[in-house]
């Protein structure tokens, strides 16, 4: 579904991803860790679009579309989601007007008809259930003054509205109470199937016991330093990234 | 919402769509303006002696006067000897109803989105429109008539209602205001006259629709609008004008009385032809707006949505007379390509526990200028008078600019006058994140600059808002990325 070949990308001419390599496919869960700094969020960002990432070199391959040729809003209409580490506030719109505009273009782009008010709202009630979102939160404008675990649980709420093949979630853990993460997870581990993948980028193995990864790659300095199965967070629960780090700059 | 997403994507990539004219047998004045101009506009609406006496003197006055300068606005001065002062669409009788009226008139109004049969009959708003110089139908009036509402063009008024019109006409903008105001009160040909008598509550909306046509013509529309004690009106005023090389000037003056306990609601959304992306023609639009609260208790409410002309200097302002009378203020003004705005508003508190309301949202993109410019006036009497304002403007790129023109002026040290103010602009985060969901620059910045405007586009009835909404996203076409 995503290959990944020898990414490079950079922010105002400094290198930040330095040869990428990945491969996911349908039903696949990969985990995605490293310290801080290592460019996690920035291979969501060149996956999704942002302007500011510029790839150097490499390429990226999405259902057999060459991903880095789409614009960010046809990367979405294919099915590529991020749910954001920093989800970003837009006043005045709320989540409803937000979530319909999005939903009817990405509808159109896959030649749908668009949703009338009656379907999107009993769509809307179906998908709250899944993350137990209050229908109040959604009346309120898009994330503006949301808690930073109603931000998060926004995020999948959008994610189980659009239905998407691939799903990047960025930290989505961080601000959410114990209670939230188990909710928010299952909601997370009831949209996938065979056919969708899911990216989760974390630094905690218990997220990971909710959405249980079929891989775990460790991100550093731009580079996936080293993969492994779902005991390898465990491994680095124990003891940490700096054997990971020592093995690397070693190396170099 | 729905609808809201349907009409922002109909009308993404189009231009300033009311840009055409048609062509019809015009019966217009000579180029120019001199006491004999105004004598010939006045003996062609059959006028009173007394309202000539009045033009002439407001000429005489306008002639001692000078163009006013301190706006933040530059432009080529008006020559005003190559205007036409009036221009009225020909017809060899007099319309009795709309059956009568040409039809090429009647496709002028369809093809502006306005339908003045049936349709809106079932909608329930009275419509006047006023093409050029002169009001071509009012519907709804037998309605209306039964309530005692008089709802007609300002020429009818002045010859069915001449003793209302003389009484409260210029009784809110003297007839020597401003320059402007001044240049109206000798030209102006006609507008929009709204009486609603006492204890009456206006049962739909009513409103006007302004369209200059012809090429070389000033519009210099008259609007009045009376509302007795305890009663109230909603009004609006929509705006549009051919595309055309040359600017042209539109100069108008609207009057609101409000008596004890009434309640006036005033609309516009002005879509004057703005000028092409090089600035090359729009309508200069100069317009005196004012209100008075003359009773107690009483409410006057300007909401206002600004996208077009080329330079625009407009302030609707409240006299807040009487005690715990309200003013509010809403606008919402966009600049986009070299348009220029200066508006805001003025508010004169002079009776007890008056209140009054500023909520302005400017919206700048390409190179233009737009300047908010308001004041708030609290006069010895005015014990306890609040006022609250908020000026908010969002900048889009780097080449516009928006600035804020404050003056407050406290003479009760009883008042409480609160001023916010901020400057943001709109965030390439935000738009990333739109289009992250799947939605396209476009309709990005259109959702997010109408969630910024909400407040103000909340204040217009329903189906205005919307297309408010749609008109913003137009004007801001292409603006981003
Ligand atoms: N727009 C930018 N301008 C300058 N530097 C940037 C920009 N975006 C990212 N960086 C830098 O790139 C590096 C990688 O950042 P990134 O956000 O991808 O890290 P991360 O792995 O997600 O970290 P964290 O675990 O803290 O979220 C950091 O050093 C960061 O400062
Ligand atoms: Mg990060």
């Amino acid at each position: 579904m995503l290959t990944i070949k020898n990414l490079h990308a950079a922010v105002e001419g400094t290198p930040i991803l330095r040869g990428i390599n990945l491969e996911v496919k349908p039903g696949e869960v990969h985990a995605i860790m490293g310290p801080n700094g290592s460019g996690k969020s920035t291979l969501a960002s060149v996956l999704a679009g942002r302007e500011e990432y510029e790839v150097t070199e490499g390429e990226v391959i999405f259902k057999g579309k060459d991903l880095l040729d789409l614009a960010p809003e046809d990367r979405a209409r294919e099915g590529v989601f991020l749910a954001f580490q920093y989800p970003v506030e837009i006043p005045g719109v709320s989540s409803t007007n937000f979530l319909r505009t999005a939903l009817n273009q990405v509808r159109e782009y896959r030649g749908q008809e668009p949703l009338d008010a009656v379907k999107f709202l009993s769509l809307m009630k179906e998908k709250m259930k899944l993350v137990e979102i209050d229908q109040k939160l959604l009346s309120r404008s898009l994330n503006e003054g949301f808690s930073g675990g109603e931000k998060k649980r926004n995020e999948i709420f959008q994610m189980a509205m659009l239905e998407p093949t691939l799903s990047i979630l960025d930290e989505t853990d961080s601000g959410l109470d114990i209670d939230a993460l188990r909710i928010v997870s299952n909601g997370v581990n009831k949209l996938k199937s065979a056919d969708t993948a899911t990216i989760v980028v974390t630094h905690y193995q218990r997220l990971l016991e909710y959405i249980v990864p079929d891989y775990v790659h460790v991100l550093y300095k731009g580079q996936i330093v080293k993969s492994g199965t779902k005991d390898l967070a465990l491994e680095l629960e124990a003891k940490g990234y700096d054997w990971i780090k020592e093995e690397v700059d070693a190396a170099v | 919402m729905s609808k809201d997403n349907q009409i922002l994507e109909e009308f993404t990539s189009k231009e300033y769509e009311h840009g055409w004219s048609v062509n019809y047998e015009a019966d217009e004045a000579p180029l120019g303006l001199n006491e004999e101009i105004i004598r010939w506009i006045s003996a062609k609406k059959e006028e009173p002696q007394w309202l000539l006496d009045w033009r002439l003197k407001a000429f005489r006055a306008w002639e001692a006067m000078e163009e006013p300068e301190w706006a933040n606005v530059t432009y080529p001065k008006v020559d005003f000897q190559k205007l036409r002062y009036y221009s009225a669409p020909k017809q060899t009788k007099k319309p009795k109803s709309l059956d009568e009226i040409d039809p090429e008139l009647l496709a002028i109004y369809e093809r502006l989105g306005i339908s003045l049969n049936e349709q809106k009959r079932l909608q329930g708003i009275a419509v006047d429109a006023v093409l050029d110089s002169v009001s071509v139908a009012t519907t709804f009036k037998g309605t209306l008539a039964k309530l005692g509402i008089v709802f007609c063009s300002f020429s009818e008024a002045v010859k069915e209602h001449p003793e209302l019109v003389k009484k409260y006409l210029g009784s809110v903008v003297p007839m020597t205001d401003n320059y402007y105001a001044a240049l109206n009160s000798a030209v102006f040909s006609d507008g929009s006259f709204c009486y609603i008598p006492k204890g009456v509550r206006c049962p739909m909306e009513l409103s006007t629709y302004f369209r200059i046509n012809a090429a070389n013509t000033g519009q210099f529309e008259r609007t009045l609008i009376v509302a007795e004690d305890e009663s109230y009106v909603s009004y609006l005023e929509g705006c549009t004008a051919p595309q055309r090389d040359e600017n042209q000037l539109h100069a108008a003056v609207v009057e609101i009385y409000a008596g004890a306990h009434a309640e006036v609601k005033y609309s516009t959304v002005q879509n004057w032809f703005p000028g092409d992306k090089d600035g090359k023609g729009g309508i200069y639009n100069f317009v005196t707006k004012r209100g008075i609260c003359a009773g107690d208790h009483s409410k006057i409410s300007w909401t206002q949505v600004e996208t077009g002309s080329a330079v625009t200097w407009k302030y609707p302002s409240c006299i807040l007379k009487g005690d715990n009378s309200i003013g509010e203020f809403y606008s919402v003004a966009v600049t986009n390509n070299m348009q220029q705005a200066d508006t805001g508003t003025k508010m004169i508190h002079i009776g007890k526990n008056t209140k009054s309301r500023i909520v302005s949202k400017g919206i700048s993109a390409g190179k233009s200028q737009n300047s908010y410019r308001g004041q708030v006036q609290v006069m010895k009497r005015a014990s306890n008078a609040r006022n609250f304002s908020q000026c908010d403007s969002l900048l889009m790129g780097d080449r516009c600019g928006a600035h804020t023109f404050p003056y407050i002026d406290i003479q009760n040290p009883s008042a409480k006058v609160e001023h916010e103010a901020t400057t943001s602009k709109i965030g390439e985060d935000q738009i990333f994140y739109c289009n992250q969901r799947g939605i396209s620059t476009e309709d990005a910045v259109a959702l997010i600059v109408n969630g910024y405007a909400k407040e103000v586009l909340n204040q217009l009835p329903m189906e205005f808002a919307v297309e408010a909404q749609k008109l913003l996203a137009l004007t801001l076409e292409g603006s981003v990325g």
